[in-house]
């Protein structure tokens, strides 16, 4: 198994990269960077340099450490959302449909109420009621993300418990908890995981898209986002500023989506991909 | 090679079949020199268990194999016309035409947005081309023929009204709407109850002797075989063995294959004079010899009672009105009381919707009765109690591809129970696996490989493995050797009694399968409806049986034996009923009475009078 994953195919590059990207934005603060909110107002738009390879923006601020540090940002509340809704909405999934009866009703219909606010909606209300920032963004994009979940968990539990093994399990007299977590939980991880990773995703472009309309991540902190929003102003000036962040939020979804499916393969132990190589 | 008489014309002749498969190293095959003829009006069966190509033969015959991927050689002559020569529209228009196929599921081979008889009627239409109203007069017709009660009636309704048995009653109808010349049947029997088996096989040879047509049998079951064939070819990973007359292969076989086969199905009947369990002899695939069964000892202790129900039942409610009144509920396990001793076997039969594998659960604490008690070796099966009892009580499923979870190794699997009780350490639970999966005759090796790498028999095995990790004295088999082929089966059953030998296990073996019920159990207990109709000692029962429904029972069982075909008039057409009942219904109470020492049977409900 080990020798399988370290071994180098064409499939495995998202996941190099993806590693590459999520290094980068841990250690972004202790790597000889610049520091991303330096102003350098005397070369505003100036373009590509020896010390400034993507050139800098419409305050002299390097462009490429403004970047690594809003991936950062995007990451951090992309992922910790996405974890949080993940957990929450799955747990409740997983309990739905495996107790039925007026647990099942409950839950279910509390997510039919919170799938009835529209995504942005719902994060716009909260912003603005709690004001803009990660602390807000994060639990609000959450609780957007835990219906996606729930139905996801619900729906294949209900396929998972009706297998002879999970009947085999309880026969043999594990408690409703195992039954839940170590029999039905890793047998519907597959399509748990493809959701967390359309969750990450489009929680990037989600968060972007506040952040762009100004109730996500505040200047002067960078956000791809943000960035966006500024270099459309100065289009005419210097489209690079509107490319460069643009094709980073692209990359990114890209990477996330291509890794998640290699990674839901990888643990299907069914996979004859992986196992034939 | 064929025997049938040369001067008939024949109505299907195969020569020098080759099929083979496309897959990423090239090409398998999977057919090699298959030739039989079928003359109108005869009965030709392929029989061979799973892999033999019996069904790929079948689909090659309907034109039904992928182009792409599939070689075929040879000839298949349909009267005077090459069918491996036709174009694909020629083909097709043959289709339903002059061949017609009928298959194994008949739960899922009609369309359930259309009305029973539209789909007949269509099928009338798209062959013979005549008007709506003929159809529908002919599609009544022809459910009439296929002995569909009250059949202009049913005309109007839906799939999931019919029963499994009617619903291949249907199949039946639409396949004979264009009166073809030869009729594929593939499996048509498997998926159903004995006594249904036995109204559709007389069914299909009724219509043929009526129509003079054709008929490809493909089975697996020896019984079905004699009962129905006029000639048979064995068929074993793509190779013919033996073809001949059914009646002399059954009498005189010489391929040690057929020879082999053949021992591995049970005989209604063979266990008379024995009241104990008898394993199957073995025979040699390849050399045909046998590996006699030894001579068992006797288990039973009658002195520990292991398991004692009384007066179990559990009822669902099915239909309720808005303020949760209650309108209809299925009776699905209705007062049944059992014991079990140690070392003993108690076979539970009983066709489909009777209640036995409910009881099973029961039994296990899957499920809570309604009222009754379960008593497992003295203490009371609860809520409470079900985690510290279901050490003594295990269950062997009927699925082997579905009762392991396929994201544990087989080493896992099998020590989980130790692990759900929390018993030994890890390294103690791997020599636990090692030994019983040397125990039940697999290599201790295979613990670190996934389910999904193993056969449905070696599935099996792993099951029976995982049910003895925790050293139980009950174990529950819910149908576990239906599933299997029968070479596999009579291995598995052996395996059974071989443990039962060495540990006095009670067994509380839950099947349909008649025979091997009478290969393998002490005492018999006969369900129907959710109630006990007939309990006592195996040897009683069969030689026995008084209950009119166990009598049924015991005669839809097709034998393996051509000279000792079913009566045919003797079958009746009626369906099993269903335990759904009005909310207020009242189950009435029942007396038993006692025909010998143990052997109890209930005063037969007015229903049977008839």
């Amino acid at each position: 198994m080990n020798g399988a994953f370290l071994k180098f195919t064409p499939r495995q590059i998202p996941a190099y990269l993806l590693a590459l990207l999520l290094v980068v934005s841990l250690l972004a603060p202790l790597l000889p960077l610049q520091d991303p909110l330096k102003m350098d107002t005397a070369a505003r738009f100036a373009g590509p340099s020896g010390a400034h390879l993507f050139g800098q923006d419409e305050f002299g601020r390097d462009i490429l450490v403004r970047l690594i540090f809003a991936i950062r940002n995007s990451l951090i509340v992309a992922f910790a959302a996405a974890i949080l809704a993940g957990v929450i909405g799955t747990a409740l999934g997983v309990l739905a449909g495996y107790s039925r009866g007026l647990t099942e009703m409950l839950a279910m219909r509390f997510i039919d109420i919170v799938l009835c606010f529209p995504p942005l909606l719902l994060a716009m209300l909260a912003v603005t009621l709690y004001g803009p920032g990660p602390v807000t963004l994060i639990p609000v994009l959450a609780i957007v993300f835990v219906p996606s979940f729930t139905r996801v968990a619900h729906a294949s539990v209900l396929s998972v418990r009706s297998q002879d093994y999970v009947e085999a399990v309880r026969s043999m007299g594990a408690s409703n908890a195992r039954v839940m977590f170590s029999t039905i939980l890793p047998n519907i991880a597959g399509p748990l995981i493809v959701q967390f990773s359309f969750t990450v995703a489009v929680t990037v472009v989600l968060e972007s898209g506040l952040s762009f309309l100004g109730l996500g991540v505040l200047p002067p902190a960078p956000s791809l986002g943000l960035m966006i929003g500024t270099g459309r102003a100065t289009l005419a000036q210097a489209p690079m500023l509107l490319v460069w962040p643009c094709a980073a939020l692209t990359a990114m979804i890209l990477i996330l989506n291509a890794f998640c499916d290699d990674l839901r393969d990888r643990l299907d132990p069914k996979s004859s991909k992986i196992r034939g190589q | 090679m064929s025997t049938s008489d040369p001067t008939a014309r024949p109505g299907l002749s195969i020569s020098g079949l080759n099929i083979s498969f496309r897959n990423k190293d090239g090409w398998t095959s999977v057919v090699r020199n298959l030739g039989f003829d079928i003359a109108p009006g005869e009965t030709v069966a392929i029989v061979g268990e799973s892999g033999s190509g019996k069904s790929v033969t079948a689909l090659s015959v309907l034109g039904l194999l992928p182009q792409q991927s599939t070689r075929i050689e040879g000839s298949i002559r349909l009267g005077d016309r090459e069918l491996l020569s036709l174009s694909p529209k020629d083909l097709k228009a043959l289709r339903g035409n002059a061949i017609a196929m009928i298959f194994q599921e008949p739960m899922t081979s009609l369309n359930p947005t259309m009305c029973i008889g539209e789909q007949i009627a269509e099928s009338i239409i798209a062959h013979r081309g005549t008007s709506t109203a003929e159809a529908k007069a002919e599609a009544i017709r022809l459910m009439e023929k296929v002995h569909i009660p009250s059949a202009a009636r049913r005309y109007g309704e839906y799939p999931h009204q019919f029963s499994g048995g009617m619903r291949q009653r249907v199949m039946i109808a639409i396949a004979l709407a264009c009166k073809p010349a030869l009729l594929i049947a593939d499996e048509p029997t498997t998926a159903l109850d004995v006594t249904i088996q036995a109204q559709v096989l007389n069914l299909i040879k009724e219509l043929q002797e009526e129509e003079g047509m054709a008929v490809l049998f493909i089975t697996h079951d020896m019984g079905v075989v004699a009962e129905v064939a006029d000639r048979m070819v064995v068929m074993y990973r793509g190779d013919v063995v033996e073809e001949g007359a059914t009646t002399e292969i059954f009498a005189n076989s010489r391929h040690p294959y057929t020879k082999a086969l053949l021992s591995a199905v049970p005989q209604l009947g063979s266990m008379s004079g024995s009241n104990d369990p008898q394993p199957f002899d073995i025979y040699d695939i390849n050399t045909g010899l046998a590996d006699e069964a030894s001579v068992l000892k006797s288990t039973v202790d009658m002195s520990q009672i292991l398991l004692d129900v009384k007066d179990l039942t559990v009822r669902f409610p099915v239909q309720q009105t808005i303020f949760g009144k209650v309108t209809a509920r299925v009776h699905a396990v209705e007062n049944v009381s059992l014991t079990l001793a140690r070392g003993e076997t108690l076979a539970i039969v009983g066709e489909s919707g009777s209640g036995k594998s409910t009881t099973g659960k029961l039994i296990t604490g899957l499920l809570h009765p309604t009222a009754g008690t379960v008593e497992i070796c003295g203490k009371p099966m609860r809520k409470d109690t079900r985690q510290s009892l279901s050490r003594s009580v295990q269950m062997i499923f009927q699925d082997p591809f579905s009762s392991l979870n396929p994201r544990l190794t087989v080493g896992r699997a099998i020590t989980e129970p130790l692990r759900i009780h929390k018993i030994a350490t890890e390294k103690e639970r791997d020599d636990i696996a090692a030994s019983l999966l040397t125990r039940v005759g697999l290599s201790p090796e295979i613990a670190r490989r996934y389910p999904h790498e193993f056969s449905g028999g070696q599935r099996q095995r792993i099951c029976v493995a995982r049910t003895l990790a925790l050293k139980p004295s009950v174990i529950i088999a819910d149908e576990a050797v239906s599933a299997l082929d029968v070479s596999v089966k009579a291995q598995v059953v052996n395996l059974l009694l071989e443990l039962q030998q060495e540990m006095q296990l009670g067994f509380i073996f839950i099947s349909h399968d008649m025979a091997v019920v009478e290969r393998i159990s002490h005492r018999v207990a006969v369900m129907y409806l959710g109630e006990i109709v007939e309990i006592g000692p195996r040897a009683a029962i069969f030689s026995n049986p008084v209950h009119p429904y166990t009598r049924r029972l015991i005669e839809a069982v097709p034998v393996p034996d051509p000279s000792r075909r079913l009566d045919r008039h003797k079958i009746s057409d009626s369906e099993i009923r269903s335990a759904v009942r009005p909310g207020d219904y009242v189950p009435p109470a029942r007396t038993y009475r006692e025909v010998s020492p143990g052997h109890l049977v209930q005063d037969a409900d007015p229903e049977w009078a008839a």
